[in-house]
């Protein structure tokens, strides 16, 4: 849209008055564009983004072995928590080279797993101790 | 059972690394054997005190109890390595001098000992704690699978002490003079490597937050979590995506190692008025 309102402002050069308006129009255009653009991005946000708890943090449980949500979507480039919650009787370790987190979470209690701000992208993870099983994936975008 | 086999496979053989080299490095010291026994037994009771308290110690500051206590342990290893190389730097000539007769250095020698005894308990808390919470997780879950995990986990154990246990008679096959110059090496890199760990467990603890992208990705060309990836991941730190403020450290610790085995020899060339 930058670029289009450049090129409007760039054809009208032959008179400085039009040349205004069109930048003002151009201006004003841009902010309803910017606006629309927020607004309709905050809608899609929720429907986007795996939900986050009272906290912010996005919780996870571990039942049976397996990470349920295991697809879990977060905003490129910002912090995120994830809070693990082991309902299964034993330890597990939550392992992931690309996220670059490795923590086990014993039987019957929680952890929470700190990511960096990550660059758009998918990044596996496993319960290292069932790794048949508990397998999941961030999904940054 | 090849699950199991493989996960207490490369935990021991983490461990196994750290120790293989520290007994190369101590090659005809008094004692040694004891010393590194005391760290094996040490760490052993430790990961065992550590893997059953893991909720709670998860749970302290702030959900980051776990991360913290590590690094902590990582620094605790990488000041007693540095320790070591600079006693080393200024006794290592006698050592090699007079390795058939180390009676005397004994008392002397005990020091540095004291530092890789703890650096082998170090090394065995933390890769034991993970095996112990693992087949303690298999086995309290029981049933008919529980036995062949445990047959697969002792399997495990054994195929890593084998694998420590050759690395250490091939590095003792090299002539004492080379092996200590070897062994100097190899631990100023470990200790690097365990530093660079430190700070990135601190990192993904969310700490120490400048810096924290990685530099470079090279989980293409070898894999973090592949075999060969960990015992270099051990050995001398590689990691697939270093952080910028893992880069420094890691060559800040090499620095710092290198400037103290140098003042520590030229302290120990000098000529000294009375016996320390």
């Amino acid at each position: 849209m930058n670029a289009h309102a450049g090129q409007c402002a760039g054809n009208f050069i032959n008179g400085f008055h039009f040349m205004a308006r069109s930048f003002i129009y151009a201006l004003i255009l841009l902010a309803i564009g910017a606006g629309g653009g927020a607004a309709i991005s905050a809608g899609a946000q929720n429907a986007k983004y795996t939900s986050a708890d009272a906290s912010g943090q996005i919780v996870v449980i571990l039942q049976n072995h397996a990470f349920s949500p295991a697809e879990i979507r977060v905003p490129a480039g910002k912090r995120v928590q994830i809070l693990v919650k082991n309902v299964d009787a034993t330890a597990e370790e939550f392992d992931s080279p690309a996220l670059k987190v490795e923590k086990v979470i014993g039987g019957g209690s929680e952890g929470v797993v700190r990511l960096r701000p990550l660059d758009p992208g998918s990044y596996p993870f496993t319960g290292e101790y069932h790794s048949d099983t508990a397998k999941g994936v961030v999904v940054a975008e | 059972m090849i699950g199991a086999l493989i996960i207490v496979f490369r935990e021991v053989l983490e461990a196994g690394l750290v120790v293989g080299i520290v007994l190369a490095a101590t090659k005809g010291l008094a004692h040694r054997g004891l010393w590194v026994g005391f760290g094996v037994v040490g760490g052993t009771l430790g990961s065992a005190i550590v893997a059953l308290f893991a909720g709670q110690l998860s749970a302290l500051f702030e959900g980051t109890g776990q991360e913290l206590f590590n690094a902590a342990i990582l620094a605790v290893a990488v000041v007693m390595l540095a320790w070591h190389l600079s006693w080393m730097a200024s006794h290592g000539r006698e050592l090699t001098a007079e390795l058939k007769s180390v009676g005397r250095e004994v008392a002397a020698g005990r020091r540095p000992l004291t530092a890789l005894a703890v650096v082998v308990g170090v090394a065995v808390l933390r890769e034991g704690a993970e095996v112990v919470l693992f087949l303690y997780g298999i086995l309290a879950a029981g049933g008919t699978t529980a036995a062949s995990v445990a047959l697969g986990g002792l399997l495990g154990i054994a195929a890593g002490a084998g694998v420590s246990a050759a690395i250490y008679f091939g590095l003792t096959a090299i002539p004492v003079r080379h092996l200590f110059r070897l062994t100097t090496v190899l631990i100023a890199l470990l200790a690097a490597g365990l530093a660079a760990q430190c700070v990135g467990i601190l990192q993904s603890a969310g700490y120490m937050q400048s810096l924290s992208t990685p530099l470079w990705n090279t989980s293409g060309i070898l894999a973090e979590d592949s075999i060969a990836g960990r015992i270099l991941h051990t050995l001398i730190g590689y990691t697939d995506q270093p952080s910028g403020l893992q880069l420094l450290v890691y060559l800040g610790i090499i620095a710092l190692i290198v400037a103290l085995t140098r003042w520590s020899s030229y302290q120990a060339a000098q000529p000294r008025p009375r016996h320390p």
